[in-house]
């Protein structure tokens, strides 16, 4: 076969064309959305005296971190979905600046003896476990959808999957978690959103070749 | 001569997004030495032997035949082309078991400056690969590649509706991707 062939191949081929990955993935972090929210009400719960943490600033910061994080890990995944765009990463110092912030307030406003204890929390080997679980079916779409685009770094845009599921996961998390301080937030969260980076890099250099 | 190329890549390009196969045929043909120069100066740099061109070259076709959805109208085509050229060498180069550091700034400087590279050896690699796909997506695209037919016509001889022809093509064109990075794994 000739490059004429080909050619004539792919023109008979002309009308096959897929949906744009940025609606594409505008739709697939809608239902990775939805997939968290209902494995949050099946895992887990709010916790019971959620009324009352909701006028807390450390409950609060919580879905903030987790909201920032969130959006900037899914406007990054639509930009590495195509050859050529500029990926600004730069972008993950706005809810890395506001973590830094929170801890530093956390460290001004509480005493040091207290930190220790404040950090390790009492819920952390469940946030480690239901962050990545929540996050699983949400990570799972976005690399599916990642497919059909075309990323040009395939571990890295399976890993900033993973950081916005992870942020997903972590945003619904906030909800069930009893402990609020930055310091608990910093290390446990941290971690967990991490797990699932790792998983989509793995996923990205493994399902996202083309 | 990048601003030339670039306008008339981008127009046949946004018309064959809203279905005009023959502005689309255009832009393949007008890019095809284009990307096989590329190919060439790429493995050349890299170290590579340069009779492995077309077969990058092949290969950056078709991915930006089955990827051509995620180039947005509104920008500029040239970037997008060498993204995907660049990501070709690099897989290929991969494959190959050699250090894959491709600089993207020698590929946008080739897309403006270098001549075409015309067109010499025939494309066995394709053609074989072709033979191995299966099923009626494999007849379908050895009817319409191999044998020059159109849609209506491969759809006359194989006895499917249009619509089941355009489906297999589509699909047996993605496996023929699929085959050919697999091909050299």
């Amino acid at each position: 076969m000739k490059t004429d062939d080909l050619i004539h191949a792919l023109a008979q081929d002309a009308a096959s064309v897929e949906t744009p990955p940025r609606r594409a993935l505008n739709i697939a972090l809608v239902i990775a959305a939805v997939l968290a929210a209902g494995a949050f009400f099946v895992l887990l719960h709010p916790r019971d005296d959620i009324l009352q943490a909701a006028h807390q600033a450390r409950f609060l910061a919580k879905f903030v971190l987790t909201a920032a994080l969130g959006v900037v890990a899914a406007t990054l995944v639509v930009r590495l979905a195509r050859p050529g765009a500029s990926a600004p990463l730069r972008l993950l110092a706005v809810p890395l600046a506001l973590a830094v912030a929170a801890v530093v307030l956390e460290l001004a406003s509480t005493p040091a003896p207290e930190w220790r204890a404040r950090m390790i929390g009492v819920n952390w080997l469940v946030c480690l476990s239901y962050v990545p679980l929540i996050a699983a079916a949400p990570l799972a779409v976005l690399v599916a959808t990642l497919r059909q685009a075309a990323p040009t770094r395939p571990t890295l845009a399976g890993a900033v999957a993973g950081l916005a599921a992870g942020a997903l996961g972590a945003f619904f998390y906030a909800a069930h978690c009893p402990d609020d301080s930055p310091l608990f937030v910093a290390v446990w969260y941290t971690l967990a959103i991490a797990i699932v980076t790792g998983a989509g890099a793995l996923a990205g250099a493994r399902w996202l070749r083309w | 001569m990048l601003v030339f190329r670039e306008q008339n890549w981008s127009a046949w390009m946004r018309a064959g997004l809203s279905g005009d196969s023959e502005a689309y045929r255009r832009l393949l043909e007008d890019m095809s030495p284009v990307l096989r120069m590329l190919a060439r100066n790429g493995l050349r740099r890299a170290g590579a032997p340069i009779a492995d061109a077309d077969d990058v070259m092949q290969e950056t076709l078709l991915a930006i035949h089955l990827k051509r959805h995620t180039w947005s109208p509104g920008e500029p085509l040239g970037p997008w082309v060498a993204a995907i050229a660049r990501y070709k060498l690099i897989d290929v180069l991969r494959r190959r078991g050699r250090r894959a550091e491709v600089s993207i700034d020698p590929i946008i400087e080739d897309l403006a400056d270098a001549a075409p590279a015309p067109d010499e050896a025939s494309m066995e690699d394709v053609a074989r690969l072709a033979a191995g796909l299966p099923g009626r997506q494999g007849d379908v695209v050895r009817a319409i590649a191999v044998s020059q037919r159109s849609i209506r016509e491969a759809a006359e001889a194989l006895r499917m509706t249009e619509g089941a022809v355009r489906v297999a093509l589509h699909r047996g064109l993605k496996q023929l991707a699929d085959l050919y990075r697999m091909e050299n794994a």
